[in-house]
């Protein structure tokens, strides 16, 4: 199963600027939503990170898929400021590590790579589901990656199963109360709001799906 | 001389912290801020971070005080980010951030050890202002 579906670096270029692109286009409905609940510097904060991805990739060229994505992290590490930061720092960091000494990655490895950058967020923000965070976007969505693999869906399917999951677990975010960050200090009345962080993921998720060559 | 790195989300908190500390304590302590973005943003940075304890460690070990959020995991990527032997010598402190500031530098001042100055900051929680 999967054999043909062989994903190289083009791929994920592509989804990265695709993503920068989106960030910039939706930079002021991801500050609205953290103006909500937050500190409202998600959409801003982000898109200086992915500005600055977008001008340094062309240096990167050369480099195999792992390098590739520590770049990628090392900078939205470097340029965020907020919490973003260290989280999609840390995902993108831990993503490209089964794209080492790679120029293409099978389906499973593709698999491998959100496994471990979604554990990445999760150690990093000490988050877990139902606190109202990215993970809540995250968590659901690998989770449906690895189902809809094991029942031998096709790779088009499975990535549709990944991001519908990933959808209707931000959807979720809007009834939860707030575990962490600063839209934890407002208890009760986070509830009703979109979290942004869950929000964003599923805007990066969905970039992994439309730019899907198969 | 254990160091002790300010990590705040802004520039002027960090500094002014770092003001009033040093000209309370004396310039012989070892106390750098790490504070803000690059771009001058309100923010942290984990490379600003670990840069600063570098420059204060001097093998007995620093002390980061956070001030709230992001701060902490910044510190934690950049303690992780660092080699040893300050990556072990580096501690993250649960405190509050401007007496936590002052109990560990005067610690560190009196050439305590990382743990009891850690410690020192620590018990400000809960600290009474007003007698």
């Amino acid at each position: 199963m999967y054999t043909d579906c062989i994903l190289g670096k083009d791929y994920f270029y592509q989804v990265i600027e695709k993503i920068a692109g989106l960030i910039e286009e939706k930079r002021d409905y991801l500050t609205e939503l953290d103006a909500a609940i937050g500190d409202a510097d998600h959409g801003f904060n982000l898109s200086i990170g992915f500005r600055e991805v977008l001008k340094k990739m062309p240096e990167w060229k050369d480099k195999d898929i792992k390098g590739f994505f520590r770049s990628v992290g090392m900078t939205l590490l470097g340029k965020v400021g907020g919490a973003a930061g260290p989280l999609y720092g840390s995902f993108f960091m831990k993503f490209g590590e089964p794209g080492s000494g790679k120029d293409e990655v099978t389906f499973q490895e593709l698999f491998e790579m959100f496994k471990q950058g979604v554990e990445a967020v999760e150690q990093r923000g000490k988050a877990i589901l139902g606190e109202k965070t990215m993970v809540d976007a995250l968590r659901p969505a690998l989770n449906a990656f690895e189902k809809a693999m094991k029942e031998n869906l096709e790779a088009k399917q499975v990535m549709e199963a990944f991001v519908d999951a990933a959808r209707q677990g931000a959807e979720a975010t809007i009834d939860m109360i707030a575990k962490k960050g600063r839209a934890m200090r407002l208890g009760e009345r986070s509830r009703g709001h979109l979290d942004p962080g869950a929000a964003s993921s599923t805007m990066i998720l969905e970039v992994f799906l439309d730019c899907f060559p198969f | 001389m254990v160091g002790i790195v300010l990590v705040s989300h802004s520039k002027m908190m960090a500094e002014g912290a770092k003001e009033i500390i040093t000209q309370m304590i004396g310039d012989k302590v070892k106390i750098e801020a790490a504070a803000g973005t690059s771009d001058n943003r309100l923010g942290t940075d984990a490379f600003l971070i670990e840069q600063k304890v570098l420059e204060v460690f001097d093998g007995d070990g620093v002390l980061i005080i956070p001030d709230l959020g992001s701060a902490v995991m910044s510190a934690e990527m950049a303690i992780e980010n660092l080699e040893e032997p300050a990556r072990s010598k580096t501690y993250l402190v649960d405190s509050p951030f401007f007496e936590g500031a002052i109990a560990a530098a005067m610690e560190a001042s009196f050439g305590k050890s990382l743990e009891e100055v850690k410690k020192a900051a620590e018990n400000t929680r809960g600290m009474n202002k007003i007698a």
